[in-house]
């Protein structure tokens, strides 16, 4: 139907249809105008990254030459019809999305649900932040990517698949972690953020932002077999920060990369993200602000708890905050945590004296000339049942205290067996739990006792390159 | 006084992997209420079987750790004077970071 046959009839139901369709003109315009504003505050921003703007002025021209008395091209129509349908969304809600523009933070496990969701469902414009690159073990979970990007940039990949599902979004990549200091640059181009990070550093370094720049926040958590949920700085609700004010000692913080994660629960609480994402764009329902949904995989429970509003004491968004956008950008954010922005990172633990280690390849002499020893491997025994060196022991860390005197006979038969003195050697999965062990034994009656620098991935690098690493 | 006490978020590897614990508690020799400054006290001496600062830090819960009583977080209804009541479910929730 064309417009112009509309304008000229004159019966009240056409006059209607036209003020709903200049209506949404006007919106249109309105948040063309938006946009263009936003591009102009933060100058250096949009002039230095151009591939890097969300402005959908190219989407909206796209719309506005199919426009029907909707708002909304044929194709539209045709693609979002199932939304279109539901009375609660409608075409509204629809516009409402097609105008929107969402950066997600992390193209990870929760990531992969969210921009998947986001760019089928027709959002004007997403973002996708990450420097990460794809490995084989994120696939069972991050499902976004496929083998063959196994190698490649994580946002490369995402962007790949959520133009598959969708082309006429308009797709942002943003290939670098997001830091302090770029972050108003990056958050600035977008209307919602969602933080889809695996790490503390980021989730705080990502509310302190948004509080600046006046954008809510849809974080979602999930690790081992649970997940968690909530919308931060929505309409005078609560940040982070008044949330968590004071962050967890670090070895509080667990990683997937440490304490494993079920594929698909990150999955869960990323559609339950995309969801949140969506209802906060299109207006539509009430965003999860002031409320937290926990979900326990292993007990099929989900449980929606009423958290804290904004705290008037919050040092970032309270009454009397004083954190600037030159605060921010100089915060030390993996200071302020003790732990760094990455789940990857491991600690270097320097415990013990050199004396009291040997290496990876110094360890194989050993094996190789028949030295008679003893090989305890000190990590969790659901750990030792993935791989282990052969003949070793298993006496995980937590239980060493107890097993002392099988310690000591396994070195007695070893050495009435060669009728040498035997020597005992630890191992872990990467070189800090065996240092510890050693420091434990050295004071227990073992003092010769060394751990394998590095633990068993060194042993995978450097001695043993079919021993699989995890 | 019967309550329902619940750890997630990890919290629960401190107390033998166990989620939910059914437990009496009584208040404190000569009073008649149990508030959760006493609760924690309790549940530090009688469920937490490792890593005690984990749970605690000073007389409060440590940092990064949710208290919930009866699914609401306990900063609404007076955090450690909070007066529990017969059959109320407190949550302790270590906040995830994971992706």
């Amino acid at each position: 139907m064309d417009s112009k046959e509309i304008g000229s009839g004159s019966s009240g139901a056409d006059l209607l249809r036209e003020i709903e369709r200049l209506r949404s003109e006007k919106e249109e315009l309105e948040s063309r105008i938006h946009l263009l504003e936003a591009q102009i505050k933060p100058r250096g921003a949009a002039e230095k990254d151009k591939s890097g703007s969300c402005s959908l002025s190219s989407l909206s021209c796209s719309q506005m030459n199919g426009a029907t008395i909707s708002g909304l091209s044929p194709e539209m129509i045709h693609r979002y019809s199932r939304h279109l349908l539901l009375p609660d969304f409608g075409v509204e809600g629809q516009l409402k999305l097609s105008k929107s523009s969402i950066l997600v933070v992390g193209a990870g496990g929760l990531g992969s649900p969210v921009a998947m969701y986001l760019a089928a469902c027709g959002v004007g414009c997403l973002g996708i932040v990450d420097s990460d690159i794809v490995e084989l073990n994120n696939l069972h979970r991050q499902i976004i990517h496929t083998e063959a990007y196994v190698g490649q940039s994580k946002v490369k990949s995402a962007a790949f698949s959520c133009h598959a599902i969708n082309s006429s979004v308009k797709l942002v990549e943003h290939r670098e972690a997001l830091q302090a200091v770029n972050a108003l640059d990056i958050v600035s181009k977008y209307d919602i953020v969602v933080d889809a990070t695996d790490n503390l550093p980021s989730r705080y370094m990502i509310s302190d932002c948004c509080v600046l720049l006046d954008k809510p926040l849809v974080s979602g958590a999930a690790l081992g077999l649970e997940g968690q949920l909530t919308v931060y700085n929505y309409n005078g609700g609560p940040c982070y920060r008044c949330l968590f004010p004071t962050p967890p000692p670090s070895a509080a913080c667990q990683r997937c990369s440490d304490s494993g994660v079920l594929g698909v629960v990150p999955g869960v609480i990323g559609c339950l993200q995309a969801l949140e994402a969506i209802k906060v764009a299109s207006a539509v329902g009430e965003p999860l602000s002031g409320r937290m949904l926990l979900f326990d995989a292993l007990s099929s429970r989900t449980r929606t708890v009423k958290i804290r509003g904004r705290s008037p004491a919050c040092l970032i968004c309270g009454e009397n905050a004083a954190f600037t956008r030159e605060k921010f950008q100089s915060f030390d954010y993996e200071n302020f945590t003790q732990s760094p922005m990455s789940d990857k990172s491991s600690e270097k633990l320097n415990l013990i004296p050199e004396s009291s280690r040997i290496t990876g390849k110094e360890y194989n002499e050993i094996v190789n000339t028949g030295e008679p020893h003893v090989l305890v491997d000190v990590r969790p025994i659901h750990h030792f049942k993935i791989a282990a060196i052969p003949k070793s022991m298993n006496i995980p860390l937590s239980n060493l205290e107890d097993k002392l005197s099988t310690i000591d006979s396994a070195l007695k038969q070893a050495a009435q067996d060669s009728g040498k003195c035997a020597s005992l050697f630890v191992v872990c999965r990467r070189g800090n739990d065996s240092q510890r062990a050693v420091d434990y034994l050295s004071k227990n009656g073992f003092p010769s006792a060394k751990d394998i620098v590095g633990g068993l991935q060194s042993w995978s690098q450097d001695v043993d390159h079919t021993f699989p690493s995890y | 006084m019967h309550l329902t006490l619940e750890f997630g978020g990890g919290l629960e590897l401190l107390c033998q992997s166990t989620k939910i614990h059914s437990v009496d508690v009584k208040p404190k020799p000569g009073e008649d209420k149990l508030t959760m400054r006493d609760l924690l006290v309790w549940v530090e001496s009688n469920l937490i079987k490792e890593r005690p600062e984990m749970f605690m830090k000073g007389d409060s819960v440590r940092p990064g750790v949710l208290v919930l009583i009866n699914d609401c977080d306990w900063e609404l209804c007076g955090s450690l004077d909070t007066e529990l009541e017969e059959k109320d479910n407190v949550v302790f929730i270590s906040t995830l970071h994971g992706g």
